[in-house]
């Protein structure tokens, strides 16, 4: 089996089986996957695991030398937090190689409960400063920080002499530019919580609508966020990507961000030099087709870079959101 | 449930006789979804709450509509008319040839939305269970529907191929 502390890790997403078999055959080496409820942050119809296929995919990986990760990342109501003790339980039992939690409660519960259990901090905790990093080392023997998407390589660079653990950034995929695990958004136009249902825009209250002239119009909750003209590339639903009038730009404009994904293909030498541990490909709600692809450009690109050759850096574009790429933060605070 | 007008069809099938080919499609279709239905229990169940949906499947370039409804115990798929297309809860419309590249996990649902290649419309969430559900599927359902007609429906799949690679 891989070594977690091996630079360069590919941790790849898997909304289903199916897809967890893809990425392990693509060359992953961690597959992080969730359970069909809202103890995970995709919490979407059709998608994630029953306990059956948790104990089958752990299977499938562990005879192929990768690992499987639980994401228990959302953050419990008070009061009703057996849905996460739950999966806690299933994920010591049928041997997930770590739990990526969010919720100080949560992290509580698994390292008192499955001490043997390993922690990843998720995204969702948004965990920036090497403080807030040494809080949930210190207290829950947390292993491995998910880094918000907000740092340059030159910050990444610092934190990690000041930090008792590993680092794992984000790669490639839909780039949350929220306070993540902060972000209220959807529920303030649905009712339903990103952080505590696991839905960023729940399809239950997405509708698309074509207008006479061929624009298509998303709307959350009611709501319209965007309209994309005939031939327009189109995003996501996310209000965070929404294109908005205001009275000085009565034409509409993308008051966050515009649709876009993340891709640092190109920065991977800087980031493995920067200490960063593991690379992450977002993309639970996406297709085996998706998983395939990227895991695999990733994969190679990874190997190469181990060779000391350069990388091979395939054209991902056509499966970006709005079918444009940024490097965000991470090359300049300049971004945004 | 909603009436949905697409673009007819007419223009690009002038003198073909509608109504008779798509009867004589019925218990072909028929005999489809009953062997995936058969084949994959487990695809159905992750559409659970959908099961009684009605979906309606357009490909842009054929001279009807597909209807289907996942329901494990009574599955339906047939053509249908495609203007106005019969009540339905979804519609998903795009190039026949992306939807068979969808079908057979070699194209990505989301990024044919982002391109606008692929429009849905309709319970936005009975399309994404549909789509989980399909993508869950080890193997190809094209070549599953392939080999019930055996060595020429075969030939037929792998000529379809071939042109979504060209």
């Amino acid at each position: 089996m891989k070594q977690f502390s091996e630079a360069g890790e590919l941790v790849c997403p898997a909304g289903t089986p199916a897809a967890l078999r893809t990425a392990v055959d693509s060359g992953a080496d961690s597959v992080y996957c969730g359970f069909r409820n809202a103890t995970n942050a995709r919490n979407f119809p059709g998608l994630n695991f029953t306990t059956e296929e948790l104990e089958a995919a752990v299977a499938y990986a562990h005879a192929r030398g990768s690992k499987v990760l639980l994401a228990l990342n959302t953050y419990p109501p008070a009061g009703k937090v057996d849905l996460w003790r739950d999966a806690a339980a299933i994920a010591a039992r049928v041997g997930v190689d770590a739990c990526i939690v969010a919720d100080m409660g949560v992290a509580r519960h698994v390292a008192e409960t499955y001490p043997r259990l390993r922690l990843h901090l998720s995204v969702q905790a948004a965990a920036s400063s090497p403080e807030a990093i040494r809080y949930y080392c210190a207290h829950f023997g947390v292993r491995r920080v998910v880094l918000p998407r907000i740092l340059t390589i030159p910050e990444i660079r610092e934190i990690r002499r000041e930090i008792p653990c590993e680092i794992e950034t984000f790669v490639f995929g839909n780039h949350g530019l929220m306070v993540e695990g902060r972000c209220s958004l959807t529920n303030w136009m649905t009712g339903e919580s990103t952080n505590m249902d696991g839905v960023c825009s729940p399809a239950g209250q997405v509708t698309y609508e074509e207008d006479a002239d061929g624009a298509l119009r998303s709307c959350l909750g009611g709501f319209t966020i965007d309209r994309f003209a005939r031939g327009e590339t189109a995003g996501y639903p996310t209000i965070c990507k929404g294109r908005y009038t205001a009275p000085h730009r009565p034409e509409g404009y993308y008051a966050f961000e515009e649709p876009v994904s993340l891709n640092l293909a190109r920065l991977l030498p800087e980031l493995m030099a920067a200490g960063v541990h593991a690379f992450k490909i977002e993309g639970r709600q996406r297709s085996k087709s998706y998983v395939r692809k990227v895991v695999g450009a990733f994969r190679a690109a990874v190997d190469a870079i181990r060779a000391g050759a350069a990388p091979d850096l395939a054209d991902l574009v056509v499966l970006t959101e709005g079918q444009k790429e940024t490097q965000g933060a991470f090359q300049t605070k300049k971004w945004r | 449930m909603t009436e949905t007008a697409t673009h007819s069809p007419a223009r690009r099938w002038p003198h073909v006789p509608l109504a008779p080919l798509r009867a004589l499609l019925q218990p072909v279709l028929a005999r489809v979804v009953r062997r995936i239905a058969r084949r994959h229990p487990e695809m159905f169940a992750r559409i659970a709450p959908y099961q009684t949906a009605d979906f309606m499947i357009v490909a842009r370039e054929m001279p009807f509509a597909l209807h289907l409804r996942p329901d494990p115990d009574a599955p339906v798929f047939r053509a249908v008319p495609r203007d106005p297309l019969p009540g339905h809860d979804a519609r998903i419309e795009g190039p026949f040839l992306l939807l068979l590249s969808l079908v057979d996990g070699e194209e990505d649902g989301d990024a044919a939305f982002f391109s606008r290649d692929l429009v849905i419309a309709g319970n936005t969430e009975a399309v994404v269970s549909l789509r989980n559900a399909l993508d869950d599927v080890e193997g190809s359902i094209a070549q599953e529907t392939a080999d019930l007609f055996g060595p020429p429906g075969r030939a037929v799949l792998a000529a379809l191929r071939r042109r979504v690679l060209a």
